[in-house]
């Protein structure tokens, strides 16, 4: 349900509306006492809205779904959720994830499992699973994810929503916990394009706390959401077709780059030869970064502190164990190893020249196209536990979303249909800063496809109760 | 294929975290599978390729004007989330023996 719907049903509706979805949800009261504070704060969105957990809020524990940081509550706020409060969104809740937003599955959160509204048998993505989730659901009208590789597209993907990855720099990071400086970014997952319009009008911008945000104009995203696109290039990335794509989704995804092109959008097949090294850089890159990220997680300022330990290396090296889960060592003792001496140049530098690589083609090709158009993932949403054995297995999942993260590029996922009874996303990327001409096809394509039998499967997830 | 074991421990001393018999196990195959992936970024010819900036968007200096602002989160703050604390002090094992 699109936010203007959840703004007719009044704050107070809303609100409610959210706890008639969750039999399990409590904290009623916190709510209320946001909703008060809202309403005075003067904001005209009054929608409530859920923030992915490795975002620092004041009122509510941040946990990254960690048990490192299990009931840890910030005592400072992220930029985000500054903007949007003042904005008059109302926060109710914290969303699960990938402990520290390391997965393609939410299976690695400390705390639970999230589950797929479309199938409680498939996993929603990850690592933003549980925004996503709670979108399709229709639980709240849009949330907060973050991507680094992928994170939010490819649960977008899955969960059948419009899941946006701005520009590096195009969103303020401060207070989301850091995983992968040279990578992380915020952005909204909504049920519209024009909604996700809405909310990135919210939260973009410079901010003097995060060094990585540029100083240039924010666009009206919104008003220049017309449905007119004639004119505008689209290039195909055929390197992103290849092997190991399911061919159902790719069916799915050509007939949508079809419609696009009959609305006068040209099309011509562009080539980024260096994409396919996106997923070997991203697990140097990332894996280093996090280890050096995640070193603040020592058991002496904050979070979990193991007892009986009577040496300071011993402090960290038992608090570590006991708050990281499996998946967080693992990708902590990676980036220790890429990073250590001897091989330093061989992975971590090597990736960063790589990375260049990968940003050229990208150059190359929006000389001559405005947006470029793939599958979001290679397969649909996979079963729970299907992958969880094979880590690898688990990485690959990020095959496609990858290079746009390493080009430091916007990237969104939008709905484009069902291959195997689950939804097929549709990943347009457009050049740094140009969210604006990525929006206006993503909803131009929308606007052409509103009667789309599949989409009322989408719609009819989210009547009241349809989620029990 | 899996790193030998010396390689694991020695890795998990590095990333200071305590791991198990069976971890060390799992782990030694979980990371040779991805090593040996990611290795494929060998045979990429970098030559000519500059990566002095990793700042992708070109950014160089952000720069603001150097003043003292007020920390807006306070001593006590600090000091509640600390696992223990005496006085305005976290408290830390001892690091060298006397």
């Amino acid at each position: 349900m699109r936010i203007a719907k959840w703004q007719e049903l009044g704050e107070k509706g809303a609100v409610e509306r959210v706890f008639a979805m969750n039999d399990k949800y409590s904290g009623l009261d916190a709510v209320l006492a946001w909703d008060k504070e809202a309403k005075s704060s003067g904001g005209k969105l009054a929608v409530p809205y859920l923030a992915k957990d490795n975002m620092a809020t004041l009122k509510l524990p941040t946990s990254a779904a960690s048990k490192i940081l299990e009931g840890f509550v910030s005592p400072y706020e992220a930029t985000v959720i500054r903007k949007l409060s003042e904005a008059g969104a109302m926060m109710v809740g914290k969303s699960n994830m990938d402990e520290f937003a390391m997965g393609s599955s939410t299976e690695n959160s400390a705390y639970m499992v999230t589950k797929n509204p479309w199938n409680m048998e498939v996993v929603p993505g990850g690592s933003s699973g549980g925004s996503a989730a709670a979108v399709a659901a229709g639980i709240v009208p849009f949330s907060l994810g973050s991507d680094t590789g992928g994170s939010i597209r490819q649960p977008a993907s899955f969960c059948g929503i419009v899941g946006l990855m701005p520009t590096y720099g195009r969103v303020s990071r401060y207070g989301l916990l850091a995983m992968a400086s040279s990578l992380d970014r915020i952005g909204p997952f909504t049920n519209t394009v024009e909604d996700a319009a809405r909310i990135l009008q919210i939260i973009a911008g410079r901010d003097v706390r995060d060094a990585t945000t540029l100083d240039i104009e924010v666009p009206d995203y919104v008003t220049g959401l017309t449905g007119d696109v004639k004119g505008i290039k689209m290039g195909v990335a055929t390197d992103f077709f290849g092997e190991g794509i399911d061919p159902e989704v790719e069916k799915v995804v050509r007939e949508a780059i079809e419609v696009i092109n009959g609305l006068g959008v040209s099309q011509s097949e562009v080539s980024l030869p260096h994409a396919k090294y996106g997923l070997s850089t991203y697990y140097i890159i990332q894996p280093a970064e996090v280890s050096a990220n995640l070193s603040r997680y020592d058991g002496i300022r904050y979070g979990h502190s193991a007892q009986d330990v009577d040496s300071l290396a011993g402090v960290y090296a038992k608090s570590r164990a006991e708050g990281f889960g499996p998946e967080t060592k693992r990708r902590v003792m990676l980036g220790a190893y890429t990073l250590s001496a001897g091989f330093r140049d061989a992975y971590y530098d090597k990736a960063l020249k790589v990375r260049q690589l990968i940003k050229q083609d990208f150059d190359k090709a929006f000389e001559s196209v405005d947006v470029i158009v793939s599958p979001t993932s290679p397969t649909v949403a996979f079963k729970v536990g299907e992958k969880t054995a094979d880590p690898l297995e688990m990485y690959k999942a990020d095959l496609l979303t990858t290079p746009a993260s390493m080009a430091g590029i916007p990237a969104v996922s939008i709905p484009c249909g069902l291959a195997h009874g689950l939804p097929v996303g549709l990943q347009i990327m457009a050049r740094q800063f140009d969210e604006a001409t990525l929006l206006k096809v993503a909803d131009a394509y929308e606007k052409a496809t509103a009667d789309a039998e599949w989409r009322k499967q989408a719609t009819k997830l989210q009547e009241l109760g349809g989620n029990k | 294929m899996k790193l030998p074991r010396e390689q694991v421990e020695w890795v998990a001393k590095l990333a200071q975290i305590e791991l198990t018999e069976e971890e060390k196990s799992h782990f030694a195959t979980d990371l040779s599978n991805t090593i040996t992936y990611i290795d494929e970024l060998s045979a990429v010819d970098v030559s000519g390729v500059n990566a002095d900036n990793s700042q992708i968007t070109g950014l160089t200096n952000n720069t603001e004007v150097d003043e003292i602002r007020r920390c807006e989160i306070s001593k006590e703050e600090f000091l509640s989330r600390a696992p223990a604390h005496q006085g305005d002090y976290i408290l830390v094992k001892k690091v060298l023996d006397k």
